[in-house]
């Protein structure tokens, strides 16, 4: 047995890891008479890439390219590759992943599973749009080919799936053609969430990538505003990354109450002045947290939540309006809060995140009931406006904001993998 | 014959040993001879390494790693092909401590792959390389081999037996232009020691340690610990006296 934590460090429980290396094997190791789940870079916050006291199938392992097809862009690997070595691969050859979320260490098996995000949502959806094909093992030894045009509900389901209808062995995912690895990037300050809404649709038609950093303690909606096109401009050479990992767990979290107000208020004043036009690279750019490994350590012994929520445009402004209000008067929550517009688009996925509105993405510092209960005023204000809570970061959202948050639940249930269960599923699903 | 670097790496599908594969196809575009137990493993690294280097030539060839003579052919059959650069032998496999105490089958494979058949590949290899006075041969040995403990010591002996054999290697070949290098990885995370592997800064990620052996082989050190902090934790380990050691639960 192995202690394992995700992300969020909210504990360690045992495990029995058995570790998939290869691909023609995984049919025998998943047949076992115990419950599983696929387990990739552990980069989920909760307790979706989790099941304590039975197995994980650790699928980092299964690291291989399969083929790549430099003149259609088409890659085929196995789920455990990294997205961070695909972008390595096809960037020198002008094809990079259409959609990445914000750190680029997570496993493309992991990135379908969660469909994930990025600040180009209103543009390329989410990385399941671009997912051509699967291989999905299933516990009863069965192979189930998909993908959205071949046996399209296995593909549907297991997109965002959070990994309960089986393991994704391979995919075969279509690039996206790039004229350079540079982006042209504006940052705007604003000052209130009028402004930052202003933006956000201005935006929309002209850029690709938008995103903003919100000062989640002043009541007003300060924040800093990102955007950004691809462009054909190297201005530089490559940057060469310099790693620095946080070397321990501090006795209490770093981020509190005394640092997180002149740490966001010197961030805001610095990147104002800092404001406008420039060129950045894409790893900056998408993954500005990658160079400082173990990063979640910051948050000390007790470890940090996300909470991420989407509501509808309509009610977005007052809901997202009212849920800094309740941050703001907890004086929780930290440095790193993110606000976002999605497009008006539906995601592939039964169980996908993304849906047309506003997102807010907040940490916390694990408090224990004081933080719990902050995050019940917040699920009020979700629940009222018709919005979801993000499975890939929840640790301790209620059953029924996820039945009226994810609708095509029941749907969903059809394709679930009897030997597969994670701390998630039992949590939210009941077994 | 291709001008391209040519590589020889036996053990190929052990995480270490394909990493290493993929820094040196990073690197440049080489000839690469990829030798394991499993066909159809062997290819699915090849197929890999390929979409990395699309202009490396990879072979691949499934061997028996038991068998003195199949050793000797095998690798009579590489060399007569052109002169070899680099070779890596890599192959070993994570035997369980308990069960080789209690059948001999189990110790005696332990030991047969870890320890006889790694030493056979460089024997056969060494001849040809010494004969051509040109190349560098490394073998992957481990910490465990520096001192034998209760938690490991049928792997350790193993280990030991190539630290050994390496030793001899370098001394009748100190006056050659041939290299020899005994890589001795710490704990590090690949899927032979996921189910023993905890969290935190122990296990070293399997892409650092195949950087310092590709770059220990570059400069033909006789001894590569990766990560570089087991050699002093293994020098500690080893001059530790026996009634201290013995009483240390390791």
């Amino acid at each position: 047995m192995v202690a394992i934590s995700s992300w969020g460090r909210l504990g360690h429980w045992e495990h029995d890891v058995l570790a998939l290396s290869d691909r023609h094997q995984v049919t025998q190791q998943l047949r076992n008479n115990r419950l599983g789940i696929a387990h990739g870079m552990g980069r989920s916050y909760g307790d979706v890439c989790l099941n304590p006291d039975g197995i994980l199938w650790s699928t980092t392992g299964l690291d291989r390219f399969i083929s790549f097809d430099e003149n259609t862009g088409r890659l085929v690997c196995e789920a455990g590759v990294l997205l961070r070595d695909i972008q390595r691969l096809t960037t020198p050859h002008g094809w990079i992943l259409p959609v990445t979320p914000g750190t680029q260490l997570v496993t493309v098996g992991g990135a379908i599973a969660n469909d994930v995000h990025g600040k180009n949502h209103h543009v390329f959806g989410s990385f399941g749009d671009h997912v051509q094909q699967i291989k999905l093992m299933r516990t009863d030894g069965t192979t189930i080919e998909c993908g959205p045009n071949l046996q399209q509900n296995w593909f549907f389901a297991t997109v965002g799936g959070i990994g309960l209808t089986g393991v994704i062995t391979e995919a075969d995912i279509q690039l996206r053609k790039i004229a350079g690895p540079w982006l042209d990037t504006e940052t705007i300050p604003y000052y209130d969430l009028d402004k930052f809404f202003d933006l956000a649709d201005s935006s929309e038609a002209d850029w690709e990538h938008t995103v903003s950093w919100i000062d989640c303690i002043s009541s007003s909606g300060r924040g800093l505003f990102m955007r950004a096109n691809p462009t054909n401009i190297s201005p530089l050479p490559d940057p060469k990354c310099k790693k620095i990992t946080m070397p321990f767990v501090p006795p209490i979290s770093l981020v509190n109450k005394l640092s997180l107000r002149p740490f966001n208020t010197a961030y805001f004043n610095l990147k104002k002045w800092q404001a406008g036009r420039s060129f950045t690279h894409y790893e900056p750019f998408f993954y500005p947290l990658d160079n400082l490994s173990e990063w979640n350590r910051i948050y000390g012994p007790k470890g940090f939540f996300q909470y991420q929520s989407v509501v509808p445009r309509e009610a977005g402004a007052s809901a997202v309006q009212a849920m800094l209000k309740e941050i703001t008067s907890s004086g929780d929550g930290s440095f790193l809060a993110v606000l976002k517009t999605f497009g008006n688009r539906q995601a592939v996925g039964m169980m996908s995140f993304p849906q047309p509105g506003v997102t807010l993405a907040l940490d916390f510092p694990n408090k224990g009931e004081l933080t719990l209960k902050l995050f019940q005023k917040l699920d009020a204000i979700v629940r009222e406006a018709g919005g979801r809570i993000y499975l890939a970061k929840d640790a301790r959202m209620p059953r029924d904001l996820f039945e009226t948050g994810y609708p095509r639940l029941s749907e969903f249930l059809q394709y679930r993998d009897p030997g597969i269960s994670s701390a998630m599923s039992r949590r939210l699903i009941g077994d | 014959m291709s001008d391209k670097k040519r590589i020889v790496i036996v053990g190929a599908t052990s995480a270490i040993a394909e990493h290493c594969a993929r820094l040196w196809v990073k690197d440049a575009e080489v000839d690469l001879t990829l030798i394991g137990r499993d066909l159809g493993r062997i290819e699915r690294v090849a197929a890999d390494l390929h979409v990395r280097s699309p202009n490396s030539v990879i072979r691949v060839l499934e061997a028996n790693f038991i068998d003195p003579l199949a050793i000797h052919q095998l690798v009579d059959g590489i060399v007569a092909e052109g002169a070899v650069n680099t070779v890596l032998i890599a192959h070993g496999s994570l035997p369980d401590q308990a069960l080789c105490q209690q059948d001999l089958t189990a110790a005696h494979e332990a030991l047969t792959v870890n320890g006889i058949s790694p030493v056979l590949f460089a024997e056969s290899f060494a001849g040809h390389m010494q004969k051509a006075n040109y190349g560098t041969l490394a073998i992957i040995g481990s910490v465990a081999g520096d001192r034998g403990r209760k938690s490991n010591y049928v792997y350790g002996a193993a280990k030991g037996l190539v630290t050994r054999y390496t030793q001899g290697l370098q001394h009748r070949l100190a006056n050659t232009l041939v290299k020899i290098v005994l890589v001795k990885p710490g704990p590090t995370d690949t899927p032979m020691t996921a189910h023993i592997k905890e969290e935190g800064g122990r296990f070293a990620k399997v892409e650092d340690v195949a950087e310092q052996i590709v770059k220990g082989i570059s400069q033909g050190k006789t001894v590569v610990y990766a990560p570089g902090k087991w050699a002093l934790i293994m020098m500690i380990i080893r001059h530790l006296p026996t009634f201290i050691f013995n009483k240390m639960d390791i």
